[in-house]
Formats: structure tokens, sequence, C-alpha cells
């Protein structure tokens, strides 16, 4: 018992299950946009462990891969893999077996939905971290477009079929991934530049990035505007993400006129919050 | 400065969710006008309450402090103004677009004496309409007796902006920490009374 207990200290550092439970609320999101009566608990179930396992098995196989870079970096140096605390052949294993029990889930529930499923695990493992991540500050797009694939998954299992509204929502998260990874490249730069990972601060400096965060988080809230009215959001709960948006973009635009430490750590977390917030509007 | 504790934390998210909720569920029988102000007002509340909590009490050395507070009362006003007042629409409209200009020139063009001026003018006229005019109509019988609750909620606000605003102009009324201390509570209790308040409205 104290054995099991042990490796799951071990291990669920290596999930980052914040980030883990922020995808799987983004896919909940997604199905339950599709307001017909879908939300039967087996269904719910399945949804819910399949993007677990998904989500948590690429993040483990991204970590076995980053394990040399993040040794390098004072922010992941202590993680288990690079610390040496979890044997990697043991990791590189556990990360393949949950993402293929999590992808066969998905498929045994709905072809298309296993396929998106698959399909986000295949971009953020082999394109983003094993392809891109290295060679390109550019490598983010991907990792957008990844982070995306939960929602979009929910929505097609939700409806059965890929509509502009799940299309959408994937924009949505694609365009707001920047705001969160942009701001903690910068306050890491540092952390990068040793680790020799290119990033938008250090490929095209911290003007181009502001600008970048600013723009991309108008986009984001104007496209999650728009999915929202396509799902038949009630205007109330539109008026509160226009709020909400508001909050976002007023950080992004202070971000570029006064920057500062304090203005981007804000607006990191801010955006986290922001799109958790999002996702539980657009579910009801 | 008086670092953030997880009691103001979760006393600013009650806060946060409270004004969520008055914006999602709006105000039955408001107008575009009034509902659109009134969501400026809770807007800014809810926000500022979620930047209180990421960023601490570090975020009001910010000189935008003093321009942000001015937009719960000027906006909140107006609403009430809008929906009860309808023939002074016009007039409090350009009162509060003059009077909002005027506090963001002062900020950064005039005089720390001079700047006084056009806040007090501002808060003192927009404190009292959301103060007085729940009131009064309560006591004429034109809306629920509960719709006082608007009044003291307006009440409570005024003493949190005499609060920020002696502070920021460097002549606090109490010490900063015990300022800072009491505010997550009045912005709880300040919004609590109007959402309890325009429920009934």
């Amino acid at each position: 018992m104290n054995k099991i207990k042990s490796k799951f200290r071990l291990y669920w550092p290596l999930i980052k299950s914040l980030q883990t439970a922020l995808l799987m609320v983004t896919g909940l999101a997604g199905y339950m946009s599709a307001r017909c009566p879908v939300t039967t608990r087996p269904t719910m179930l399945g949804l819910a462990l399949s993007l677990f396992l998904t989500i948590s098995g690429s993040t483990i196989l991204n970590m076995w891969y980053d394990r040399d870079i993040d040794a390098k970096m004072a922010r992941t140096a202590k993680r288990p893999l690079p610390s040496g605390k979890i044997d990697p052949t043991e990791a590189l294993r556990f990360g393949l077996i949950i993402s293929i029990i999590g992808v066969a889930i998905a498929v045994a529930m709905d072809a298309l939905y296993g396929l998106i499923i698959f399909g986000g695990l295949f971009i953020d493992v082999v394109i983003y971290t094993i392809w891109l991540k290295r060679k390109t500050a550019w490598s983010i797009v991907w990792g957008g477009i990844s982070g995306g694939m939960p929602i979009l998954a929910g929505r097609a299992l939700g409806i059965g079929t890929i509509d502009w509204i799940g299309i959408a929502l994937m924009f949505a998260i694609l365009f707001w991934i920047p705001t969160h990874i942009l701001t903690f490249s910068m306050r890491y730069r540092e952390d990068y530049k040793n680790a020799g990972v290119p990033t938008f601060p250090s490929t095209y400096g911290d003007n181009f990035t502001r600008n970048t965060i600013a723009i991309s988080s108008i986009l984001a809230a104007i496209i999650i505007g728009l999915a929202a009215y396509g799902i038949g959001t009630d205007w109330g709960f539109l008026r509160l993400m226009a709020v909400l948006s508001g909050g976002l973009l007023t950080l992004a635009i202070a971000s570029i006129i006064k920057p500062s430490e304090t203005v981007n750590f804000g607006l990191f977390k801010y955006a986290s919050l922001y799109m958790l917030s999002a996702m539980i509007l657009l579910m009801f | 400065m008086k670092k953030i504790s997880i009691l103001d934390r979760i006393l600013l998210l009650i806060t946060g969710l409270l004004a969520a909720y008055q914006i999602a569920v709006g105000i039955d029988g408001t107008g575009t006008l009034a509902m659109s102000a009134y969501t400026v007002s809770f807007g800014v509340l809810l926000v500022a309450g979620l930047l209180l909590i990421i960023l601490g009490f570090d975020i009001l050395d910010s000189p935008l402090v003093v321009i942000i507070s001015t937009i719960i009362p000027l906006s909140l006003s107006l609403g009430l103004v809008y929906e009860y007042l309808p023939s002074w629409g016009n007039i409090y409209t350009i009162f509060v677009i003059i009077g909002f200009l005027l506090v963001i020139y002062s900020r950064y063009k005039m005089t720390s004496k001079l700047a006084f001026i056009p806040i007090a003018l501002v808060h003192g006229v927009s404190g009292m309409i959301i103060f007085l005019l729940p009131i009064i109509y309560s006591i004429q019988g034109k809306t629920p007796n509960e719709f006082v609750w608007v009044g003291i909620g307006g009440a409570l606000i005024g003493v949190g902006g005499l609060l920020l605003t002696f502070l920021k102009s460097g002549k606090p009324i109490l010490s900063k920490d015990t300022i800072l201390t009491v505010l997550p509570a009045l912005l709880l209790l300040m919004t609590a009374a109007f959402v309890f308040g325009f429920a009934t409205a």
C-alpha cells in the first residue's frame, strides 16, 4: 500500500493536474454545449475518463521526452523525471499505456470523438513536443491546436458531427493559449534560454510578444463570444462573458502601455481564470 | 503593505460571485440603458475583486485605482437615474462623461490639491444619488421597502471611496493597514446590499 502511495506521489506531478483539469473542463463544456439531453451519467463518465487518461498520458509523454531540457531549467529541474526519482522507461510505458486506454475508451464511445482525441494526442506529443518545440517559437500554434482538441471532441460527441461552433470553440482555445504560454515564457525567459528552447520573447522581443498576447486575447474573446451566441447561451451569461472578456482585454492592453512583471503575472493568472469561467458559462 | 490573507481572498471571491450573479440574472423590467450602466458597475467590481485576489493589495498602489473606483458609483448612479429619473437622463449622462474625463485629467495633469476637486465632486454627486434616491423612493412607496438596501450599499461605497481617496491623496483617515483590513469586508457588504436591494426593485 505504501509503495502505491509513494508511486502516486511521484507520478501525480507528471500529469500537471491543474492544466489537465482545465482541459477536461473544456471538453465537458464542448459536450454540454450541445444542449440536447446528452448529459447521461455513463457518457459523462466515459468522456471524463477518456479525457483524463489521454491528456494525462500526453503530458507524461511530453515530460518523458523533455526531461533533458527540464533538467536545465530551475523551474522544472526538480520534477520527478529530470531529478531521477522516476525511471524514464517506466514513465514512458505508463504514459503510453494510459494514452492508449484513453483513446480506446474514446473510440469505443464514438469513432469521430476518438479520432479527434487521437489527433490531439498526436499533435501534442509528436508535432509539438518532438518535432517543433526545440526548433521554432511558432510551435505554440500546434500546442494551441492540440489544446483546442478536447473542446472540439466534446462538441463532436454531443452533436455527432463537426460544426462551425466546434471549430470556433477550438480557435478560441488556440487564441487563448498565447496569452497563457507567452506570459509564462516572459516570466521564465532565462530558464528557456538556458534550455535552448526558442520562445517569442527570445526570438522577436518583448514588444512583439506583448502585441501578440493582446491581439490573440482580443481574438479569443471575440470568437468565444460568437460561439456562445451560436450555442444560444442565455443573455445574462453573455453579459457576464463580455465583462470577463473586458477584464482580459484591459490587462492585455495594460501590458502593452505599461509593461511590468505585476501586469504580466496578473494577465497570466487572469487568463486561466477567464477560460475556466467562460467554459462554465458555456455549459449552461 | 499588508499581505492579502486567505480570509480576504474568500471575502473577495464571494464579492465577485455576487457581482457575477447580479450581472447574469439582471434586474427584472429594467431598460437597456440602465441595465448596461449597472453591468458596467458590477463588472468593474467583479474584475477588480478578481485582480485583488490574484495580485494582492499591491495593486492598490496603481494610479489607475482612483479612476477605476470612480467608474463604480458613476455607472451605478447613472443606471438609477435612467431607471427612476428618466427626464434627467441626458443631463446626468453629460455630467458623468465630463466628470469621468476630469478625474482622468486630474490624475495626470493636476497638482494633488486641485485633483481632489473633481474627485470630490464626482463621488459626492454620484454617492448622494445612490444613497438618497432608493431611500426617498422607498419612503414614498414608489419602490418596495427593501430597495432601501441599495441606499445602504451607496453609503458603504461612499465610505470605501472616501477611505481609498484619502489614502491615495496621502492624508489617510485611518492607517493603511486598517483600511486594507476592512476593505474586503466592506466590498462584500456593499455588493450584498446592492444585490439584495436590486432583487426587490
